[in-house]
């Protein structure tokens, strides 16, 4: 096992090189540049020269990667030209902040998806699966940038019970009930999604397991019901589902983009986006090398629980 | 001693506020900003949004008069300029100290532009310095004594005392830039009516009140400035009672506030101009009369009206009237008549050539500048101009058409916002700021009068004559079109009922230093 997890870490130094190389040739292709950026209206070409030069921008394109790369190997992520910042600094905590809102609404759609899903094969036809099927239908197909501003109008302007956006109350506050007061609204919204996904997921492999001829001899020795479901047809089903939901994992980083802006989250999704149309390279390749680590890492946890899962795959 | 004063203020403040969610707590005004700042050094940071709360953190040695764009003391409280216009001495106002608790001498002003200016000034790294250039005449500082500082110009320049009263013209503590170094963006130290107390990235900027301020310590206890970028999560904040001043409220939204009794809605006309670049060069457009004919053919009125609901007003020429000194009032727009601008295109023989239009799809100060371009398209191709509109992204925009228009475009969307008359059409109508030469003159009008009448405005120490000047630039760019003037932005802001003495600035500041919230 030790091996195997060790393999895969090591594929991914590959896969992040590349990946880095890919985001520094985009950025370097899109038209537009940080000191264009920054002077807006100003720009002049002397101006932006001038400002390019300050900010080590009149490098060659080979000689700025080179360099970040060198940088990098030594834990320097360089200083945003947008945000005046260290890189490293501004990302871990955007960072930390999109794990907590990603990862409250992973544990809410897997939660909500495997129960949904579980109900809705074992009551197959019946009123139950159709309603948790309809439900499911229309929570995949809602836009969640959508139903984020609905559910803000409903419970934030309408009947203030939570707040409209931020993390923390912006004076007082601060403490672990305000975190999950703020989080309600927008863990709630980025989970819609995935929850609905997991739900059919799980239901069709459930019902393929629920037909399975051991079922049925667990049945036929008088097993409780709830038994042979949660402990004979679910954990078998979970297999198939564990995967999903390592690629759920990464949806819901990415659909973080969206909801962090609606809901004003400071996480990494809403910086990722000021730091493109900034033209804030540095910034960016922080930012898309952490959420690549995330999501490389989300689905390496998804394969190992699996295998622990099923010693067919050991 | 930062931390306790925190922790303090934190307390009182948490005490202080009701049980109910969302009730911003007494005393404390929550304005609703549209992105994190860059940087909280004014000589670092070119947007307005930053803008919003240096100006309540710092002073200049001049400002703005409330309600006008025209210089008075601040930090200096008097000045000579020399006859021939280069050289100000500056006397500066006495015990006045730093946030951080250093003083205001000469020498600290000294500092503070050379830093800016010269490169290799032991600071010059805690830039870079976007807009040092308004000082680009400056060639040399000197304390003369401990309260007066001489600014000597290698030419004449009148706009140098409005740049003084601009965010770029700020005075920092220079003990606090020597502390920090390159983190002085994020530990700012000024002489103004609010000093910073905390910066939590991406949540919020606390300001306290300074109660030793030089002109009076403000009514309220602290300001926090928060980011919301996203508008309509900014309208359900403001809606649901988490800010008390809103800025920049999309036009949409506008009514709904103005009809709840518990907001207010202010507007104040800046100096802005919205405006269409044409190229004078080429095309159908090199034609004066082409260029007149889309003057008369766009309904400015309809645009003002239908798709800015009322946040802008038509414009008449290149210079704004919030710069009422400089203003033409004579000046009125070219009326909508469509029938005029059919005679116009036909009486140049304008053939039906397709028009190539640039439109951006966002952009500083561009308004809702899709909406617009498609209106104009149709204004125009009612008339018979065949019109073909290309959109980018805004910074790819200006990509494309700060180098000029010749051989992509025969008009453009552009929009300008500026503390001095002489900006705009200094760097984008004479003949030498063309793009080749380094200004922005897209469109490429040449004009020997125009460009005597703003070389002279530039350089006239009379201001009188400067206004002078300026009118009759005014008159001329007019009647010769070489762009389409369309709109002139009003800057919006809506309060809660709950906040008093509140008010909008023409220079679009946003200035808290009487405002009060019992």
């Amino acid at each position: 096992m030790g091996a195997y997890i060790l393999k895969r870490l090591l594929a991914v130094i590959p896969v992040m090189f590349g990946l880095t190389l890919i985001v520094f040739l985009i950025m370097a292709m899109i038209p537009g540049d940080p000191a264009t950026a920054i002077l807006g209206s100003y720009a002049t070409p002397e101006n932006v020269e001038r400002l390019n030069r300050q900010l080590g921008l009149d490098r060659s394109l080979p000689e700025q990667y080179l360099i970040w790369l060198g940088n990098l190997l030594q834990g320097d992520l360089g200083r945003s030209y947008s945000l005046n910042r260290p890189v490293l600094d501004e990302v871990t905590e955007r960072f930390g902040a999109t794990l907590i809102l990603a990862g409250t609404s992973l544990v809410l759609c897997s939660i909500l998806g495997l129960l949904a899903g579980v109900v809705s094969a074992v009551r197959q036809y019946g009123w139950t699966d159709k309603v948790v099927t309809f439900v499911v239908l229309i929570g995949i197909s809602t836009p969640s940038f959508w139903l984020g501003l609905l559910l803000i109008l409903l419970f934030a302007v309408q009947w203030r019970l939570f707040p409209a956006s931020g993390m923390y109350a912006i004076y007082g506050g601060g403490d672990l009930p305000d975190l999950l007061h703020h989080l309600v609204l927008p863990a709630a919204t980025l989970s819609v999604v995935a929850t609905g996904v997991i739900a059919r997921l799980t239901r069709t492999a459930m019902l393929e397991v629920l037909r399975q001829d051991y079922i049925r001899t667990a049945r036929a020795k008088g097993l409780r019901e709830s038994r042979v479901i949660w402990r004979h047809a679910f954990k078998a089903a979970l297999v198939g589902v564990i995967p999903v939901i390592g690629i759920q994992a990464g949806f819901v980083m990415g659909g973080a983009v969206y909801i962090e802006t609606v809901f004003q989250w400071p996480g990494i999704g809403s910086m990722l986006v000021t730091a493109i149309s900034t033209r804030d390279l540095l910034l960016v390749q922080g930012g898309v090398l952490v959420v690549a680590a995330a999501y490389v890492l989300f689905n390496l946890c998804a394969d190992v629980v699996q295998t622990l899962l099923d010693p067919r795959l050991r | 001693m930062k931390h306790l004063l925190r922790g303090v203020f934190l307390a009182a403040v948490f005490a202080a506020a009701p049980a109910a969610q969302a009730q911003t707590p007494p005393g404390v005004l929550v304005v609703g900003q549209i992105a994190e700042p860059k940087s909280l050094d004014p000589h670092a940071v070119t947007a307005v949004n930053d803008f919003r709360i240096l100006m309540n953190v710092y002073d200049g040695l001049v400002r703005y008069a409330p309600g006008t764009l025209e210089v008075e003391p601040a930090l200096a409280t008097n000045w000579d300029v020399s006859a021939d216009g280069t050289v100000y001495t500056f006397y500066l106002a006495e015990d006045v100290t730093f946030h951080d608790g250093s003083a205001l001498t000469a020498e600290v002003v000294k500092f503070n532009f050379e830093r800016m200016l010269n490169e290799d000034h032991p600071f010059a790294d805690t830039g870079p310095f976007p807009l040092s250039f308004f000082f680009g005449a400056v060639e040399s500082v000197e304390a003369v004594d401990d309260l007066t500082v001489r600014f000597t110009l290698n030419e004449p320049y009148a706009p140098f005392l409005s740049n003084l009263a601009y965010p770029t013209g700020l005075i920092v503590s220079q003990a606090a830039v020597e502390e920090y170094g390159q983190d002085f963006g994020r530990n700012p130290s000024g002489t103004g009516a609010y000093r910073v107390v905390d910066w939590t990235p991406n949540q919020r900027v606390v300001a306290e009140a300074n109660p030793d301020y030089w002109d009076g310590a403000p009514t309220l206890d602290a300001v926090i400035f928060r980011p919301i970028t996203d508008a309509n999560t900014r309208i359900a904040e403001m809606l649901s009672g988490g800010l008390d001043v809103m800025v920049e409220v999309p036009p949409d939204a506008l009514a709904q506030f103005r009809e709840d009794a518990a907001f207010e809605v202010l507007e104040q006309a800046g100096p802005h101009l919205w405006f269409l670049i044409l190229n004078a060069k080429e095309g159908p457009f090199a034609d004066k009369r082409v260029r007149q004919a889309a003057n008369y053919a766009i309904d400015k009125a309809a645009l003002v009206d239908d798709i800015l609901q009322g946040t802008a007003e038509v414009a008449a020429g290149p210079t704004p009237p919030a710069f009422a000194w400089a203003y033409n009032e004579e000046l009125e727009p070219y009326p909508y008549d469509p029938d005029r601008a059919r005679a116009l295109l036909d009486e140049a023989g304008y053939g039906g050539e397709t028009v190539t239009f640039f439109v951006t799809e966002g952009g500083s100060g561009m308004l809702d500048p899709v909406a617009m371009g498609t209106a104009i398209q149709a204004d125009l191709e009612a008339v018979g101009m065949d019109v073909v509109i290309e959109t980018y992204e805004w910074n790819t925009f200006l990509g494309e058409v700060n180098p000029g228009l010749e051989g992509k475009a025969d008009m453009a969307e552009m929009a300008w916002m500026t503390n001095d008359p002489d900006t705009l059409p200094y760097l984008a109508l004479r003949t030498d700021a063309w793009p080749d030469k380094g200004g922005f003159n897209s469109g490429y009008y040449s004009n020997p009068e125009v460009d005597a009448l703003l070389n002279e405005a530039r350089t006239a120490v009379d201001q009188d004559r400067r206004a002078e000047l300026y009118k009759q630039m005014q008159v001329i760019v007019q009647e010769e079109a070489p762009w389409v003037f369309v709109a002139n932005w009003k800057q919006n802001a809506v309060v809660s009922d709950r906040v008093g003495d509140f008010a909008l600035e023409p220079s679009f500041f946003l200035l808290l230093q009487d405002v009060s919230k019992p």
